[in-house]
């Protein structure tokens, strides 16, 4: 396929786990590469020194302000990149980067770290830490026929995509304090159990089937309330959940 | 077909042909059979139910997402297990008329269980979670293909296990230990004691003891299943049964061809589709209008709206 889109990793203050689940997609990952997407940018990936212009621009990690380059470099992003996608709990709620106070060597005054959408508009999330290998998958995928798909893909792709935008503009924090305050206090759960499967730290479990969090062991990822049903949940999307999981699938055959 | 009752490949009322199995089955041992078989078939490896406090004390690391002491569990308390044999499935069997949150041990079927094709049985709204993980997989790593068999179960509300203790104890005045069946059908609420003897409560009693969550959701019939059952619409120990996906398809074409289920065409049946359809269209207008009136709950203030 000649009309690749162009994709671009950027590394902020993120653990690289990030980078890791997008490589874990393995053979999966070799096709978008070979089929629709040209890495033009990624630390160790590609040997380009400055950010250039891009399609896609994938996130990882969170902003330290207390680092002139990073201010920089993510300004440059926004003006380089037509999308900005955040890329895990860093990028998109803070996450661990949350709980740094500094300290640490070479750099003891770097102490301030916040989540891309504080510093620049970002388009769309993929939340969760790590973020899966397949909802990374499926968010290139998705992006790449919104960009270049037929007129069914385009309308397709927007709908799948249309959370994950709508959980970039909702804004920088989710935690379980976000499960308590959108849907538990708002009558909404029904003790499914997606969020204390979803939490990465265990600190969730269920009382008479509904959620408690332990909040000192939260690490403000957002992956419990992103994985509920209610907190978003489109009935169209989700109902064709047959047919979407297999035009992923052709489309990395 | 109309859309309320989702897409559907089959619709039939079954029922297991082993009759051990129906023995307590809560209608027509749909669930119970569809994974015995797919376990026997290696479709399986295990699959997450939900089971009692003798179960749970007998095999706690089976129960591992669940936290408190074993011994302070109450009777009727629903938990959700993993488990991989049929014996244990059949100590699974029976409706237990509160919240179980199956889809919490998910993640961890596939992790400390070590299962490779998970089962999983739930109500509508945990279809529609497993295929939110699925297509959204945001906590769920490497979960969604490992999901090898969702069967759901009609549910037209759940009850927290304090609206359960009422309506035994208050309002059925039986304990709840002296309990071998409860039942919702015909538009009552049935209590089945093990010595035989029959409370019914009208459904209005009940109204006011469900689960609030319950009243924003807009499946009946699990259309998000593979394959979806319920009591209603089939004759008194019998099942109506949709099969929905690919998926379901393959699994209740080879359950069918091993001889696992007698079935009655659903047409032929009374009282049939007519009243699934019915209560599905009755739950979807009452709960659309809930959510109409979450827009104007307070004064210039909306409640949340989940849907989009
Ligand atoms: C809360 C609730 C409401 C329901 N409302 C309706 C209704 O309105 N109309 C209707 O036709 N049917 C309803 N059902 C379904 C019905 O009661 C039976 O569960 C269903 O017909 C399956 O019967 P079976 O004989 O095939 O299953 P069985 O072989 O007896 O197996 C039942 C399976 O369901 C699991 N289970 C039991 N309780 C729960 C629970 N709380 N959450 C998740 N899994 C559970 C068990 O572990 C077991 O694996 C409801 C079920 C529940 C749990
Ligand atoms: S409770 Fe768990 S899943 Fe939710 S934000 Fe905190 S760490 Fe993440
Ligand atoms: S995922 Fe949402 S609906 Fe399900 S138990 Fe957790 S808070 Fe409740
Ligand atoms: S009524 Fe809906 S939300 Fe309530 S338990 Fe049943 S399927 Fe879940």
């Amino acid at each position: 396929m000649v009309d690749k889109s162009t994709v671009g990793h950027i590394h902020m203050s993120g653990c690289t786990g990030c980078l890791v689940s997008l490589a874990d997609n393995y053979g999966g990952l070799l096709t978008i590469l070979d089929r629709y997407a040209d890495l033009v940018y990624g630390l160790t990936l590609a040997d380009v020194r400055h950010i250039p212009k891009m399609d896609v621009a994938l996130v990882e990690g969170s902003v330290c302000i207390n680092d002139k380059l990073s201010v920089e470099e993510i300004k440059q992003t926004r003006e380089k990149a037509a999308v900005v996608v955040a890329v895990g709990g860093c990028a998109c709620y803070g996450n661990i980067t949350r709980f740094a106070r500094g300290g640490q060597q070479n750099q003891p005054a770097h102490e301030a770290y916040l989540p891309v959408g504080d510093i620049i508009k970002v388009d769309v999330y993929i939340p969760g830490c790590a973020p899966t290998p397949q909802l990374i998958r499926n968010v290139c995928v998705m992006a790449y026929l919104l960009l270049k798909g037929t007129k069914e893909q385009k309308e397709l792709a927007t709908n799948y995509l249309k959370p994950l935008m709508m959980a970039a503009q909702r804004g920088t924090t989710a935690c379980f304090c976000d499960l308590m305050t959108e849907v538990i206090n708002q009558g909404l759960c029904m003790g499914c159990g997606s969020c204390a499967s979803a939490c990465p730290v265990r600190a969730i479990t269920h009382e008479y089937g509904k959620p408690q969090g332990v909040r000192d062991l939260c690490i403000k990822c957002g992956a419990c309330y992103n994985q509920c049903p209610r907190s978003w949940f489109s009935i169209d999307v989700v109902s064709a959940y047959e047919a979407i999981n297999e035009a992923i699938m052709a489309a990395l055959q | 077909m109309g859309t309320e009752l989702g897409n559907y490949k089959t619709c039939v009322s079954a029922r297991s042909t082993n009759k051990e199995l129906l023995k307590s089955a809560q209608d027509g041992g749909i669930v119970t059979q569809l994974f015995a078989f797919a376990l026997d078939e290696g479709i399986i490896d295990g699959a997450i139910v939900a089971v009692s406090k003798e179960f749970a004390l007998k095999n706690p690391s089976k129960c591992m997402a669940f936290n408190p002491t074993l011994d302070d569990l109450e009777p009727w308390r629903s938990i959700p297990a993993v488990v991989s044999t049929k014996a244990e499935l059949f100590e699974a069997r029976g409706t237990k008329y509160n919240i179980s949150p199956n889809v919490s041990l998910i993640k961890e079927a596939t992790r400390s269980f070590g299962l490779d094709k998970v089962g999983i049985v739930g109500t509508p709204c945990q279809m529609q979670a497993v295929r939110k993980l699925q297509l959204y997989p945001i906590g769920a790593r490497d979960v969604g293909a490992s999901i090898a068999l969702a069967v759901g179960i009609f549910c037209m509300e759940n009850f927290p296990y304090q609206s359960i203790l009422q309506l035994v104890e208050d309002h059925a005045a039986m304990k709840m230990e002296a309990v071998k069946k409860m039942e919702i059908g015909k538009g009552k609420f049935w209590v089945i004691g093990k010595r035989g003897q029959v409370v019914q409560l009208p459904l209005k009693v009940t109204h006011k003891y469900e689960q609030p969550g319950c009243h924003v959701c807009l499946d009946y019939v699990a259309n998000l299943a593979d394959i979806s059952t319920g009591s209603v619409g089939s004759p008194d120990g019998w099942s109506t049964v949709f099969v929905r996906s690919k998926i379901g398809d393959s699994v209740w074409a080879k359950a069918m061809a091993a001889g696992c289920f007698e079935t009655q065409p659903i047409e032929k049946v009374k009282p049939g589709l007519e009243l699934v359809t019915k209560l599905t269209n009755e739950k979807i207008t009452k709960n659309k209008a809930t959510l109409e009136g979450r827009k104007t709950f307070g004064v210039g203030k909306a409640l949340r709206n989940p849907y989009i």
